[in-house]
């Protein structure tokens, strides 16, 4: 697969149709991928990286990218493509500017998995008819795909690109049968208590890092509104447990409607907070309470958050789930 | 904290729309209705002025709870706004509730200028609730805890 991309990302450099092209570089090791634009076709050859490991969703990238001049070319997994088309809506991407590789996807393998099951020391992986084989300083070690997948791979929801101008690759199918869900609903069956009790443990360990702020596709004002001095969450460290909620609440309710279940939040969080879970909660209620509306599946798009009826409407004082104690 | 339960009551924020609910308990006064001390009213031209910001910030300084008074459905001054507030806090609310933030202390309600008296039986309903549920713990700033 990454020879493919290779060389017709070589191909369209050399031929002029585009004039960059965003892709992975490979870093120091293996699993250390960065995002990255190249335009020398040298660099491209010796650089470009695509492996198992290449979890990053490059849309985000595009918003910078397409406003520059000449074409930019970008590989996109089907999830990908939910939040190009997701960022088009919202008028953030010069779409005549961009050329869209789809890529065929069947999930991205998590570094933290392996390296809770033990495995250290990776040189190497590539995948064999469901199981990965991973190369490591000290051998060879074969795990089952589906169990080092990242979260959001283990319950993708799409594989069906969107959008796309060529595609590298078959295209899939939306998974109606995800469980994605399915964590969401524990929680919403636990009490009040538990619930809180679980957000406390989860988010006390927030550092205030801003990653998850700063990879989200959907997350893109140009002046965030806690970079405000006076937003009171604006430290660092969070002083008070109060600014761990606060921050994560608006967070994701800033991109409740636009958010497409990417999963870059959780897959960046240095302290492995299910920040997913957040958004998630959102989505499955505008789709309770509104009638299913899938971010990014099509360009356009009103989302329910945005939207109103003037018909009856779920009213704020009867949304109640779980114990209230 | 020491603070003894039979002295403790509670601070409750009410954001009222300038146009309905605002006047709806200015008609509470005006009607010599008296309505329970602990509602702080905080005015607004219009209900979907609150940020969600707003209601997290008020339990932040301290609120035990907030209540969100808007003009009914359909008779907003601005003819949309409260259809927008409907759906955002009812995202907002059902949030709160999933972070164990109890969902009575929360709660948005319809008053319209001429409903005084509603706005009384509301508010005393709404002290009462909140004075059973106990001080806001869930949700709050140690550093802006005054006792």
């Amino acid at each position: 697969m990454q020879n493919e991309l290779k060389w017709r990302g070589l191909e369209l450099l050399k031929n002029g149709t585009i004039d960059r092209i965003l892709g992975w570089r490979a870093g120091q090791f293996v699993y250390d991928i960065t995002p990255d634009v190249f335009t020398d076709p040298e660099d491209l050859e010796k650089n470009f990286v695509y492996n198992e490991f290449c979890g990053a969703n490059l849309s985000k990238y595009l918003i910078a990218e397409s406003a520059k001049e000449g074409k930019v070319a970008v590989f996109l997994k089907p999830c990908d493509t939910y939040s190009f088309n997701q960022l088009c809506t919202e008028h953030r991407i010069h779409r005549e500017n961009v050329y869209v590789i789809g890529i065929e996807c069947y999930g991205k393998v998590s570094v933290d998995a392996l390296r809770q099951r033990g495995i250290d020391g990776i040189t190497g992986i590539r995948s064999e008819m469901g199981s990965l084989k991973i190369d490591t300083i000290y051998g060879e070690e074969s795990v089952p795909a589906m169990e080092v997948y990242a979260e959001r791979c283990r319950n993708c929801k799409s594989k069906k690109h969107v959008v796309f101008d060529e595609l590298i690759g078959a295209d899939g199918e939306v998974v109606d049968d995800c469980d994605r869900f399915d964590m969401v609903e524990k929680l919403e069956q636990m009490s009040a208590q538990e619930r809180f009790e679980f957000w406390r443990g989860e988010l006390s360990r927030c550092i205030r890092c801003n990653a998850c702020r700063n990879v989200c596709p959907a997350c893109s004002c140009e002046k965030c509104v806690f970079d405000n001095p006076k937003s009171g969450v604006l430290n660092k460290a969070a002083a008070d447990s109060f600014e761990e909620n606060m921050f994560h609440i608006i967070r994701a309710y800033h991109v409740a409607g636009r958010c497409t279940d990417c999963g870059e939040c959780s897959r960046v969080c240095p302290e492995h907070i299910p920040l997913h879970l957040l958004n998630r909660k959102f989505i499955k209620d505008y789709n309770e309470l509104y009638g299913d509306f899938v971010a990014g599946e099509s360009v356009g798009q009103m989302s329910p958050v945005a939207d109103f009826t003037t018909d009856r409407d779920a009213e704020p004082s009867v949304v109640q789930k779980g114990g209230d104690q | 904290m020491q603070m003894n339960d039979k002295e403790w009551k509670p601070k409750i924020i009410a954001f009222c729309c300038n146009w309905c609910s605002y006047s709806g308990a200015d008609l509470a006064g005006t009607n010599r209705l008296s309505y329970p001390a602990e509602v702080k009213i905080i005015r607004v031209p219009c209900s979907c002025r609150v940020n969600p910001m707003f209601i997290l910030r008020a339990f932040q300084q301290g609120a035990d709870g907030v209540i969100l008074c808007g003009c009914h459905p359909g008779d907003c001054h601005y003819s949309t706004g409260n259809y927008h507030t409907r759906r955002r806090m009812t995202l907002l609310f059902s949030m709160l509730n999933y972070l164990g933030v109890e969902s009575a202390r929360t709660r948005v309600e319809w008053v319209s200028a001429a409903e005084g008296a509603r706005f009384v039986s509301v508010m005393d309903g709404f002290v009462a609730d909140i004075t059973r549920l106990g001080p806001n713990r869930r949700l709050e700033d140690l550093r802006c805890k005054t006792n």
